[in-house]
């Protein structure tokens, strides 16, 4: 037996004793950027002190601290990692991880910045990467705004890279074969004479090596598994029922319970009646909870019903009352009080409208409150006893719901232990953590036994942080077949506001959401003008798939359109001239020579539709088909260029951006959430439809690599959507909605 | 009690007779691969197959249920041994989120028993009942056209 084969044997057994635990590699280090937030000299080193890679003695266990909420997430993480760290894709595991401030994410915070994503000027750089030391200090342990991607590519590979050297430093050691002579192949260090020594056996070794302070990377000519399809970890998982969610938790001597509370958003309970409830099959004891009463019970199904039998005197809604009152104050929002940002005015487009005179064209567009309404209803189990707390729910901000809890319990942050959960869809609404918090109460009361929460779907539609509504007051002009000037005001209530009011934490300065996707659009229009006004807040609002360019896309396209019409230009030709940031030039190309662009109509009933929205850095042009049939307008194609720098992992890649097209366009036809008495209007999905699969186009995707940035992709397909439909609704009929949804106007078959 | 099979196996119950069949595969016999999304057949997320035929699980009655055959998605297949449609949704990578997928997967399996090689407007006809909020319907098109193969070379 060779030398290594022989010391490989031996670590082993020392191995699995010290390994018990599991040992990570950087582990120690791991507060230390947040005891020193701002050390200077911090950054370079980063990587190779996060923690990032668990090995025991069954493997390599990677942490992918961001939730996977279906937009695969951790395939991706993991992919970075295995790809610097050689592991064979079949022996890949991850793991959420504890929540941690070492798990900043570093691109949330300066997404949230006033510079577009094509100003990589000197402000807007510095900007940015002072963004992200504000996170750091934070500690934003945050999934979302299309940052898993971006924030994670560099630091989990550097991660993967650091762990790698480390294992390879820890054999030279145990063979004394030199580093130089030692390669890595699929979890095992490689050494001359074929000898190969798993990680697991290294481990140990290798954690009392200091992590390196610089570390190589692969170049991506050589990478084995980003760039290329991968099998998502989960989708065997996904595919055979057997993948765990959050509403699938079932623990020993466990309760199930549901929760009522008032559904005028943040109105109180007067009172209730539950001696009809409590009488019923199954029901354990019915406990009140912030803003209403939870029910628990032997079974999910008892607790539902049994809580419809409760009756509450539910205090009256802290806001307008119906949808009509809500639209009237965004109308009244206009004022120069409220306005909130100006971040652009090119040229002078006052003295320019004037000088048009009558030819102004001027429009008011509108987008409703939209619900999250992932499939999966919110649920949270939790457990208090001995003095530890366990919750088990998804969520995308694991650092606040463990605030939350210390809040509610007085327990000390490490006496809380969050297990994230896959999530059956998020959108966005796992950022807000009101149905965890519930969860907590009711384990409080349960004397030890974990309960169980789970939310009718009723109660996730009328509870849930919507995206706001919106309206806009867009005025325009053309000169010589050309558009000439562009003034778009823009007013909704603030999601940062709502959020930050939740978090109490105070969101300084103009939010730059409320005009996202409109004022940072890369069109060289002689006089043009995007101003925000900062609504009164309404109904609690939150993040929506693509947030405030979800409806700005909109808002924002359709008024170009409708003055590109104006000019008697071609809607592609004139978006392409206008458009003055190459990289956004390159997808309406790609989008025109995809749907074999020759105008918008294209004759026999048919036509089509183009929009271009910049979101999250990200320029994405689509382009939407529709016919006019007997059972009403058809989605027949559509077509969708992005631009992203760097596909990473090509089959996720195609089914976030057709989803986030299929998302765009389902809200659009005919999704609203509409209040009467201060609730909605719309529970269920009998309601509140999205797209179905009858409906459902086909869908060609093209990436564009030629950015120097790396992109997510969750999000910017979602805004061109909207607006490339109501273009192609306007060449099909010569109808203009300027309001969603769109089967307000017209029929869809 | 109220006696029927689920996925070949015995189940006696004595819960009340309006207890949706959904709550007594999850909570009950814990086959937690059946989803609550709606519980009033709106979503699919619950379809499970009676006799052979894909039904809202949520709105089936256990009373109604004496002497039925109720199969569940466990019965499709496991992971180690997946059935034909959960291979060919593995090899099409529907998944997104995943949670309509054991729905849409009962769904597109009911179907095939019945029309063994659907064309797009029968696969529409048959799964426009079963929402998927990530938007996977393009991919789930292709993977029942792609199990209506798999289904022909298993049975060759
Ligand atoms: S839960 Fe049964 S159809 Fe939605
Ligand atoms: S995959 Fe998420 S709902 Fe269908």
């Amino acid at each position: 037996m060779s030398r290594a084969g022989k010391i490989a044997r031996r670590t082993f057994l020392f191995g699995t004793v010290a390994i018990a635990g599991g040992v990570a590699l950087g582990y120690y280090v791991v507060q230390h950027p947040h005891d020193n937030p701002l050390k200077p000299g911090l950054d370079p080193g980063e990587a190779a002190l996060n923690p990032y890679v668990l090995i025991d003695a069954d493997g390599v266990t990677i942490i992918t601290p961001r939730t996977d909420m279906g937009q695969g997430a951790h395939s991706v993480l993991a992919a970075m990692v295995a790809e610097e760290l050689d592991l064979a894709w079949s022996d890949i595991r991850v793991w959420d991880g504890p929540p941690g401030a070492a798990y900043y994410n570093a691109k949330v915070a300066a997404e949230a910045l006033p510079f577009s994503a094509t100003d990589d000027g000197f402000v807007a750089r510095n900007a940015r990467a002072f963004g992200g030391r504000v996170a750091k200090v934070l500690g934003l342990q945050i999934t979302g705004g299309s940052t898993t991607v971006p924030d994670g590519f560099d630091r989990m590979r550097m991660a993967g890279a650091a762990a790698r050297q480390m294992l390879i430093g820890a054999a030279e050691a145990e063979t004394g074969i030199s580093q130089a002579d030692l390669t890595t192949r699929d979890g095992h260090v490689v050494t001359p004479d074929g000898e190969a020594i798993a990680y697991a056996d290294l481990a140990v070794q290798a954690a009392k090596i200091a992590p390196p302070d610089e570390v190589a990377l692969k170049s991506p000519d050589d990478w084995r598994y980003l760039g290329q399809p991968m099998e998502r970890l989960d989708i065997v998982a996904k595919s055979t029922g057997t993948q765990g969610y959050g509403i699938d938790i079932d623990l020993p001597d466990m309760l199930y319970a549901t929760v009522r509370t008032n559904p005028r958003r943040g109105g109180v309970v007067r009172g209730y009646d539950a001696s009809k409830a409590e009488g019923m099959p199954g029901v354990q004891r019915v406990v009140p909870v912030t803003g209403g009463a939870g029910v628990i019970a032997d079974s999910t199904w008892r607790a539902m019903r049994a809580a419809q039998e409760i009756s509450f005197d539910w205090g009256e809604a802290p806001y307008p009352a119906d949808t009509a009152q809500m639209w009237a104050q965004l109308e009244a929002s206009f004022t120069e009080a409220l306005q909130d940002s100006r971040f652009r005015d090119d040229g002078d487009v006052d003295a320019a409208l004037e000088q048009a005179g009558g030819e102004v064209l001027e429009a008011q567009y509108r987008v409703p409150h939209l619900a999250h309404a992932p499939l999966e209803p919110m649920n949270a189990t939790a457990q208090l006893k001995d003095g530890r707390l366990d919750i088990w729910a998804s969520t995308q901000i694991p650092m606040y719901v463990v605030a939350t809890a210390t809040r509610l319990t007085g327990l000390k942050a490490e006496d809380i232990h969050l297990h994230n959960q896959y999530a059956g869809g998020s959108f966005g609404r796992r950022l807000e953590d009101d149905f965890i918090a519930e969860a907590i109460e009711l384990a409080m009361v349960a004397e030890g036994r974990p309960i169980k929460m789970t939310w009718t779907r009723e109660e996730d539609m009328s509870h849930d942080f919507p995206r706001p509504m919106a309206v806009s007051r867009a005025r325009g002009a053309v000169a010589d077949g050309k558009v000439a000037a562009f003034d778009l005001s823009l007013a909704t209530p603030s999601v940062a506001q709502s959020q930050g009011g939740r978090l109490n934490q105070p969101m300084p300065g103009p939010d730059v959401a409320i005009v996202a996707g409109a004022w940072d659009q890369p069109f060289a229009i002689p006089d043009y003008r995007v101003t925000g006004y900062r609504a009164q807040p309404m109904v609690p609002v939150s993040s929506w798939r693509s947030v405030g360019a979800s409806g700005n896309g909109f808002l924002h396209d359709c008024f170009l359109d409708e003055l590109i019409h104006a000019a008697g230009a071609d809607p592609l030709q004139e978006r392409l001239r206008l458009c003055d940031d190459p990289l956004s030039r390159g997808v309406l190309e790609a989008v025109g020579e995809m749907s074999g662009w020759s105008g918008p109509d294209m004759g026999d009933g048919r036509a089509r539709g183009v929009a271009f929205t910049l979101s999250f850095g990200v320029p994405a042009a689509e382009v939407v088909e529709v016919s006019q049939t007997n059972a009403g307008l058809r989605i027949d194609k559509v077509f969708v260029a992005v631009e992203v720098g760097r596909v990473l992992d090509p089959v996720n890649f195609d089914n976030q951006v057709k989803g986030g097209v299929i998302w765009g366009l389902g809200h659009a036809m005919n999704c609203e959430l509409t209040y009467k008495d201060g609730m909605t209007e719309q529970r269920n999905f009998d309601s509140y439809q999205g797209m179905r699969l009858y409906q459902a186009p086909s869908i060609e995707v093209r990436a564009l690599e030629n950015g120097e940035t790396i992109r997510g992709i969750g999000e910017p397909a979602v805004p061109p959507a909207a607006p490339a439909l109501a273009n192609a609704i306007f060449a099909a009929t010569g109808q203009r909605i300027r309001e969603l949804p769109l089967n307000r106007h017209v029929s869809f078959a | 009690m109220i006696r029927f099979t689920v996925n070949g196996a015995q189940v006696e119950t004595d819960l009340e007779p309006e207890t949706p069949l959904l709550w007594v595969l999850r909570d009950t016999l814990k086959l937690t691969g059946t989803k609550y999304g709606c519980g009033i057949a709106q979503c699919g997320a619950c379809t499970v197959h009676l006799d052979g035929i894909a039904m809202r699980s949520c709105q089936m009655q256990i009373g109604d249920l004496e002497g039925a055959e109720v199969a569940t998605i466990e019965a499709q297949g496991t992971p180690e041994a997946p059935g034909p449609v959960q291979r060919a949704w593995i090899e099409h990578q529907v998944a997104q989120c995943g949670y309509c997928q054991s729905g849409q997967i009962m769904a597109a399996a009911a179907l095939l028993a019945e029309v063994p090689d659907p064309d797009d407007a029968q696969i529409d006809d048959a799964l426009s009942g079963n929402l998927c909020r990530c938007g996977t319907y393009p991919r789930i098109r292709a993977a029942v056209h792609r199990a209506a193969e798999l289904m022909r070379e298993d049975t060759q």
